[in-house]
């Protein structure tokens, strides 16, 4: 047996906290915590970067397999990798270390705390992303709720606990009928090793309702319209780190279970609720991007524009193509690190003059020039300009899209534009315009940790969208099989 | 010549009864060396239980009115072990409201017993007196601190509705007596068919006093009341040891004499059990005072255990006994926390007292963080797995109605969990507590709390021991 990579993966994080949870928590001792904790996290990035050099891209097999008995007679303790997670992973170590980079500024108190939910948090996303048990999968994606709710609880804004309580409820009341459906699926098949489930099909008079089960977690997760309310109020409590791990990574728990679980195990099933997908991610993106342009709160409109481009991932798993899928893997890769740089970047102002309101900004592109033309760069990304990531998902996803359904394609073409107008007015009333408050003129430009973080992000952001040949490389394989087994499903059906 | 190395652990718990009340007769203050003896007999009770009775897998005795086998045996010691925890962790409170007496410890101990006499029964008449022996025991538990008004009144109480519960399953026994013209388990399991209407009274009645005796809804008035005015270690006493014994003589009943008779019980099951579920979740969510909400979630995680029960199923049964048991731990560490808060000879039950504890005591805070999430049954906590078995049950028996309240009402359950980790985490901090606790309160809430967290580990364990358990 290799070594278990893809375990001390997962379990390093929590080494790192455990080590945390025992040292004292002072005062001085707080900048000590924080290395440790970023050493942990880049130690593990590292890993995920070998991880991905050793990963073989030209088999759609599962690598760096480990089974292990764990409930004797019922579920293996069962995690590995194939070219659809592996990025996923790597986008989790990569996030994390930033996050931590960044709570100096806005974590304030019991910095130790946070920074061990942080770590546990990592355990748990890395865990979701290489589940290849059910069971095991839906530990890790129920786990991860109470650090979130930790987060948003004790450092977040004035409405914390609403929100915290609000985002808990949500979540657990769209999972629970996924236990169900796991539970169901492993009397139904007589097992929940995902690998063996995808070789012997479920029985497809099962699939609709089993497909809805799942569906109700994913869609509260994703968030789908209209289960997305929990999304920006958790979003504008939650402190910056909180924000950036829910964008980037939590949310996209939900498109990786759409297109691992839904497309995978319930092919006759998603056949038959792709209408719904549409219509539900159409509304989404038309929708909430309207929303989105009618807020006054920054972080507000950010969580709306996640919500509407949650909705172009959900349309392109959903067109079936490999096109879709790709674009949908490689918007949510963007998205995961667009959102989290606009996040930080609304922290950033944040932490300086303590308003969120865009009405209480306006013409700082004189007073920090390096910051506007950070934020300019992922405001352009947002809407998915040529030469940035976000260009090649949203327009993968409308290629595919225009293959399946011409109509659906053209409503959320216009989505497109919506999204430019509401991050480019963003950009305007918050970096140009006339000066609205001369206590703006004693804002300081980015410091370097800041500085260190956004550029951390800007550069992925940029490469990938001229060179995106290593994410379609990694994931090609994989989804051609994905779409194969779809297909031979459907047909023998 | 019956072979009564079978019934020593009784045997053993009745002649420690009898000499420690002997003992505390004749010498002045023997309250500390009553205690200690009383934790002494019950370690050997188990000891004694664990070498005579876990290998065997069914044995009768004195005309088959008692039954030894694999469920009766672990139930035993899991009620021992409860019943000693208990003991382990109450003197210090006790000692603060000067009841520190030789009787506390007598009443566990003959509590105990009449719990074991009941696992034991296969017999309609010796059922009934281990029920009324560990009843009896704790009316007088439920009214241990007699100067505080709560505490008789509680007492009081809880001896009124149990007679009449005692009453009800008296007249169902008759009933069943009536028809099947036995008091033995396995007789009447015989005799028994559907058609007899009048029948079905008498398993209502027996069903009925049963629920009772766990609290199941709708016959749950008197669990809120009684858990706050009884003195907090006799509530985790309640809240816990008579649990399992009820649980285990229910499961004799309906799968021993009415097994034939699935149809006519099933229903019944269920609705307490989902009855019990809702009800729980909901009406735990108004609560201020921290026993108070214990006895609400109590009904629910009953009620959670009874839909394990409903199944029919050798899973069902087993599932409902590693809930118990896990439930069993959570309950402790929970009230271990609960004796944490103290302020100079007062105890604090409100949940107001816990804000903000996280400031001042990180380490408590953080032990009811887990035990509180597990409660509401999050993995990778043991709370969770427990209702993970009970629903993987019940949906092998294809019962999705019950499965999806049952889960639903966590979702409900979750948000008073929730407030309570709310109110420890997120809001303003009071005056410090004590932190002279004793040695034992510290080690049971350590290692329950380490049992919570890390059962994800190592889940075969007790699958395996319960799974040795095959009633049907």
């Amino acid at each position: 047996m290799n070594f278990p990579i893809l375990s001390s993966l997962i379990l390093l994080p929590t080494v790192g906290a455990l080590f945390l949870f025992f040292t004292k928590d002072k005062e001085g001792n707080n900048v000590t915590a924080k290395y440790v904790a970023l050493f942990t996290t880049i130690v593990n990035f590292l890993i995920s970067i070998y991880l991905w050099i050793s990963f073989d891209q030209s088999t759609s097999n599962f690598q760096f397999v480990e089974d292990r008995t764990w409930i004797e007679g019922f579920i293996n303790y069962k995690v590995g990798v194939d070219g659809i997670s592996i990025l996923f992973i790597i986008l989790t170590t990569f996030i994390t270390p930033l996050c931590i980079i960044s709570v100096n500024n806005s974590v304030k108190n019991r910095l130790r705390d946070f920074l061990i939910a942080i770590l546990i948090m990592e355990s748990f996303m890395i865990g979701v992303f290489c589940a290849l048990d059910l069971v095991v999968f839906y530990l890790f994606f129920e786990a991860g709720l109470i650090p979130m709710f930790l987060i948003i609880g004790i450092w977040g804004g004035p409405k914390r606990v609403y929100s915290a309580f609000k985002f808990f409820l949500y979540t657990l009341l769209g999972s629970v009928l996924m236990l169900v459906a796991i539970i169901s699926i492993y009397w139904i098949a007589g097992t929940t090793d995902v690998i063996q489930l995808y070789e012997l099909g479920i029985d497809s008079k099962y699939q609709n309702l089993l497909w809805l089960a799942f569906f109700s977690s994913f869609a509260v997760k994703t968030p789908m319209w209209p289960v997305h309310t929990w999304l920006p109020d958790a979003h504008v409590e939650a402190p910056t780190a909180g924000s950036v791990l829910l964008a980037a990574i939590l949310l996209k728990m939900a498109g990786y279970g759409f297109i691992r679980f839904s497309l995978g195990l319930f092919p006759v099933a998603s056949e038959v609720f792709t209408p719904l997908i549409y219509t539900l991610s159409v509304i989404a993106i038309i929708f909430t991007s309207f929303i989105a342009l009618m807020q006054e709160d920054m972080k507000k409109l950010i969580a709306y524009s996640s919500v509407a481009h949650m909705g172009f991932v959900t349309l392109g798993i959903f067109t079936l193509q490999q096109q879709g899928i790709e674009g949908s893997i490689i918007q949510m890769i963007s998205h995961g690190l667009v959102s989290a740089a606009l996040f930080l970047c609304v922290g950033v102002v944040y932490d300086r003059m303590h308003s969120r309101m865009i009405n209480s900004y306006g013409g700082i592109v004189t007073i920090i020039p390096k910051y506007s033309i950070l934020f300019m760069l992922f405001t352009l990304a947002a809407l998915g300009l040529p030469g940035t990531s976000g260009f090649i998902g949203e327009f993968l996803i409308l290629m595919g899209a225009f293959k399946d359904n011409f109509l659906v394609a053209v409503i959320a073409s216009l989505g497109v534009i919506l999204g430019a107008a509401y991050m480019l007015w963003l950009y305007k009333r918050v970096v140009f315009g006339k000066l609205v408050n001369e206590d703006l003129k004693k804002m300081f430009d980015l410091n370097r940790s800041e500085y260190l973080i956004l550029s951390c992000l800007a550069v992925p952001t940029l490469f990938f969208g001229f060179y995106p040949d290593p994410l379609i490389n990694t994931i090609e394989v994989s989804v051609t099989d994905l779409i194969n087994m779809h297909n031979t499903n459907i047909a023998s059906k | 010549m019956e072979n009564l190395n079978l019934v020593l652990p009784e045997i053993f718990i009745s002649l420690s009864i009898m000499f420690l009340l002997v003992l505390g007769v004749f010498k002045k203050n023997s309250s500390k060396i009553t205690f200690n003896l009383s934790l002494f007999a019950i370690l050997i009770t188990a000891i004694i239980t664990i070498n005579e009775t876990f290998s065997v897998s069914r044995e009768t005795l004195f005309n088959e009115s008692v039954v030894i086998d694999s469920m009766s045996s672990l139930m035993k010691i899991i009620t021992l072990i409860g019943g000693f925890l208990v003991l382990i962790i109450s003197s210090s409170y006790l000692k603060t409201f000067k009841i520190y007496n030789i009787e506390y410890p007598v009443l566990i101990l003959s509590s105990i017993l009449g719990m074991m006499v009941m696992i034991s029964s296969n017999d309609l008449i010796v059922f009934y007196m281990g029920l009324e022996l560990q009843s009896l025991a704790l009316y007088v538990l439920a009214t241990y601190n007699r100067d505080q008004l709560k505490s008789s009144e509680a007492g009081l109480k809880y001896f009124v509705l149990s007679a009449l519960s005692s009453g009800l399953l008296l007249y169902g026994c008759s009933l069943v007596y009536g028809f099947s013209g036995s008091t033995n388990f396995d007789v009447i399991s015989n005799q028994l068919n559907s058609n007899d209407y009048v029948l079905t009274f008498g398993i209502v009645f027996i069903l009925v006093g049963l629920a009772f005796k766990i609290s199941a809804v709708p016959f749950h008035m008197w669990a809120p009341d009684v858990y706050e005015g009884s003195p907090t270690t006799v509530t985790l006493f309640f809240t816990m040891v008579p649990k399992i014994a009820a649980l285990t003589v229910f499961i004799r009943f309906l799968y021993v004499p009415f097994l034939n008779l699935i149809d006519q019980w099933q229903m019944i099951i269920i609705f307490l059990s989902i009855a019990s579920m809702v009800f729980g979740a909901v009406a735990a969510i108004g609560q201020t005072n921290i026993k108070r909400l214990i006895a609400y979630s109590s009904i629910g995680h009953i009620g959670y255990t009874l839909a394990g029960l409903a199944t029919a199923s050798n899973e069902g049964i087993q599932s409902s006994i590693i809930y118990i048991s896990i439930y069993v731990v959570m309950n402790l560490a929970l009230f271990s926390c609960l004796l944490m808060l103290r302020r100079k000879d007062h105890y604090y039950e409100d949940i107001e007292d816990l804000s903000g504890l996280s400031k001042n005591h990180p380490l408590l805070s953080f032990c009811l963080l887990v035990i509180l999430f597990s409660l509401a049954g999050i993995p990778p906590l043991a709370g969770f797995f427990a209702k993970f078995y009970v629903f993987k049950a019940v949906l092998e028996q294809s019962m999705f109605f019950l499965a999806i309240v049952g889960l639903l009402s966590t979702v409900v359950a979750a948000f008073y969990y929730l407030r309570i980790i709310k109110i420890i985490y997120f809001d303003k901090e009071n005056d410090k507590y004590d932190t002279d606790h004793s040695l034992w309160l510290k080690f049971s809430l350590t290692v329950s709390t380490i049992l919570i967290l890390l059962y994800f580990i190592f889940p075969s364990q007790l699958i395996e021991v319960v799974s040795r358990i095959n009633i049907i």
